[in-house]
């Protein structure tokens, strides 16, 4: 009996996302479909939250007022970003701060990006223009997905991101249109980011262990390949515009796919920094954990001071 | 060391004056005074307000979505409460 | 001193105290006690790097000697910055970053009340900008102050030690010398002596009732406003300047 309900409750579900009805907080959803999710969605969170760290190594060397300004907003928005990502995970009843405890004891994961280091102004430049951008090529689709609250948050983040894409690129032509030295630190720049942001997109489909179900659910629209190709396709053009060149000598345009083949990715090395062993693992989940830790009074003191407040309000009235 | 978290608050913004407040998100806060602060600082970053509200989420009531049902379907046939059910003459105006 | 000459000056002292605090703040960004104050904080960093570059930029305009807003920001060597010690100490602990900001924004909010009735235009308008962000940064740090000294045992104890340290600080808001002089008489700038009081008034009350004290001892340092600050600031200054000081005349 229970049996049958639990299928017809399933049934009723994947009805609805076939019909792109979303799903909200309290209805019915598989534990799979959940579990899915909260694993997806805190995994985005930790990537913003973890994302503010190798663009906050510049900001007290960026090179102008304006700058500074721009890359502190945009930092800024990472934290919020990850802040309604991490809401939309509470809905699924996922405490903020167990959460947050996986991210640090290492059984949840982020994007690998992030375990690469910023080591020139011209870092700046490529988070920007490839990592935000990736980014965006994967957050676009995530605004249709099934779970309300996620879509939604994504609707948010998409909309601010707009201008960090931008505010990238603009760094790197003016890097692009500059000095012999400044070229130079854009090229090099370049030639270290692009690999690494290939791999954002993830496994080859062939690979990847989650893909099918999850477009089934809607939570995700496009394959991984589907999207790197669009990235690929998208950025390409925008090197060449400003004199750029893609370290990848197999990348050339086919006349009959109307796409850009482009060469294999180095997967030893994703799976190095996936497993842990990047060059900034071990540095950027200890950043978060010291600022969890030197935080842990302060909350506690604006804890201890509400409770101590809503005491005495009792007692006066 | 307690582990407690600071709770849980929705928050609603008015865009501009003359709209009512719409669900924005929500967030962590010890009290209402930092959650105020806090909504401002998280979800107006891009003037996307001019008042804030904000519920300690416990407070809120929902409906039962299992409810959904008998809650909201029996509405769906009372046709008749929408304007567009009746027939009006061609020629009329100001209906 | 002539007016311009003084004037300068003072918009140089304004904008070295917002630069050097928002800078400060900035080294907060990605590690704050909690994902909504790391944003909280950033804001005031913002808006301090903000202040900064509409003084600057006035200050490059009354100048008149083709330097532009960044060129004073990032190109004046360490003895040339005239900030007040207080805000180039370091961040510290969440607290100690509080009751720095706590100090100066109960400052600030006065100056920039007096500055709105200035007689210079364009001092007068930047301060009506400014003096609704110093509003909000107050009620920020004073409703922190609240919290962390009326909290815990620890919180009050670390926050109470960063008050007595930092009050050192505290008399040089308020140091005058030839340049305020000057502006004074202009009807430029308020006299900041006229709200001594109302400053150590505004502050203590908000001490006691988070229960913190000012100390007994009243013994100040001074030196900001003259070029002459603490060894924080070289720091600081190596990496303000990195990319302008390794990269000469080239644009980013």
């Amino acid at each position: 009996m229970e049996k049958d309900n639990l299928e017809a409750l399933d049934k009723n579900f994947q009805d609805k996302v076939d019909r792109e009805i979303k799903i909200e907080p309290k209805d019915y959803m598989p534990d799979a479909y959940r579990k899915t999710l909260i694993r997806q969605i805190s995994q985005h969170a930790h990537s913003e939250i973890v994302g503010q760290l190798p663009e906050a190594n510049w900001v007290t060397r960026a090179p102008n007022l304006r700058r500074k300004a721009v890359l502190l907003a945009k930092i800024q928005d990472e934290a919020g970003h990850g802040l309604y990502l991490y809401s939309a995970v509470e809905t699924l009843g996922a405490d903020r701060e167990d959460t947050i405890d996986d991210l640090h004891s290492g059984k949840a994961k982020y994007s690998s990006i992030f375990n690469y280091p910023t080591l020139t102004w011209a870092d700046m430049g490529m988070v920007g223009w490839l990592v935000d951008g990736a980014a965006i090529m994967n957050q676009v689709p995530l605004c249709r997905c099934s779970y309300g609250p996620y879509a939604r948050a994504m609707v948010r983040v998409c909309k601010e991101e707009s201008f960090h894409q931008r505010q990238g690129f603009e760094i790197v032509t003016q890097l692009a249109r500059g000095t012999q030295v400044q070229k130079e630190m854009a090229q090099e720049s370049l030639n270290r980011w692009w690999w690494p942001s290939l791999m954002m997109f993830g496994p080859n489909d062939a690979e990847s262990t989650h893909t099918a179900q999850s477009m089934a659910w809607k939570i995700k629209r496009n394959t991984n390949d589907e999207l790197r190709q669009m990235f690929v396709d998208a950025t390409v053009p925008q090197a060449e515009l400003i004199g750029l060149k893609i370290p990848d000598k197999d990348l050339k345009f086919n006349e009959e796919t109307g796409h850009y083949d482009f060469g294999e990715i180095d997967w030893d090395e994703f799976w190095q920094v996936v497993k842990g062993y990047g060059p900034c693992n071990d540095e950027r989940v200890a950043a978060r954990k010291k600022a969890k830790e030197d935080g842990m009074w302060v909350r506690e003191a604006a804890n201890v001071y509400a409770e101590k407040r809503a005491r005495r309000n009792k007692k006066v009235s | 060391m307690s582990k407690k978290e600071w709770p849980l608050w929705e928050v609603f913004i008015r865009s501009k004056q003359g709209l009512s407040h719409k669900h924005a998100g929500s967030l962590r806060a010890p009290d209402e005074e930092m959650a105020i602060n806090n909504a401002r600082d998280v979800y107006t970053r891009r003037s996307e307000g001019v008042s804030i509200w904000v519920v300690e989420s416990k407070n809120v009531v929902a409906s039962d979505p299992s409810e959904a049902g008998p809650m909201f379907e029996p509405a769906n046939s009372k046709i008749y409460r929408h304007p567009t059910f009746y027939e009006v003459p061609e020629g009329i105006k100001h209906m | 001193m002539t007016k311009q000459e003084a004037l300068f000056e003072f918009l140089l002292r304004k904008a070295d105290d917002s630069l050097i605090l928002g800078h400060r703040l900035s080294e907060w960004c990605g590690h704050g006690p909690i994902l909504e104050e790391d944003i909280a904080l950033t804001n005031i960093s913002l808006d301090l790097i903000g202040q900064a570059t509409e003084l600057y930029k006035y200050a490059a305009e009354v100048e008149d000697k083709g330097r532009t807003e960044d060129d004073l920001a990032f190109l004046r060597i360490e003895r040339e910055y005239k900030n007040v010690l207080l805000v180039e100490q370091l961040n510290g602990d969440f607290g100690k970053t509080i009751v720095r900001q706590f100090f100066f924004d109960h400052f600030e909010h006065l100056l920039y009340e007096g500055l709105m009735n200035s007689k210079d235009e364009r001092i007068s308008a930047i301060a009506t900008k400014t003096i609704k962000e110093v509003k909000y940064h107050l009620r920020h740090s004073s409703e922190w102050i609240i919290r962390l000294g009326d909290g815990t045992e620890e919180s009050h104890d670390r926050v109470q030690a960063s008050v007595k340290d930092l009050s050192r600080f505290i008399n040089e808001l308020f140091y005058q010398d030839e340049v305020e002089e000057i502006l004074i008489k202009e009807g430029i700038i308020p006299d900041v002596k006229e709200f001594r009081v109302a400053f150590e008034n505004n502050i203590e009350k908000i001490l006691e009732e988070a229960t913190l004290k000012l100390p007994e001892e009243k013994w100040q340092l001074t030196g900001g406003r003259k070029g002459v600050h603490s060894e924080h600031l070289g720091y600081l200054l190596a990496e303000l300047q990195y990319m302008q000081r390794t990269y000469p005349g080239m644009e980013w």
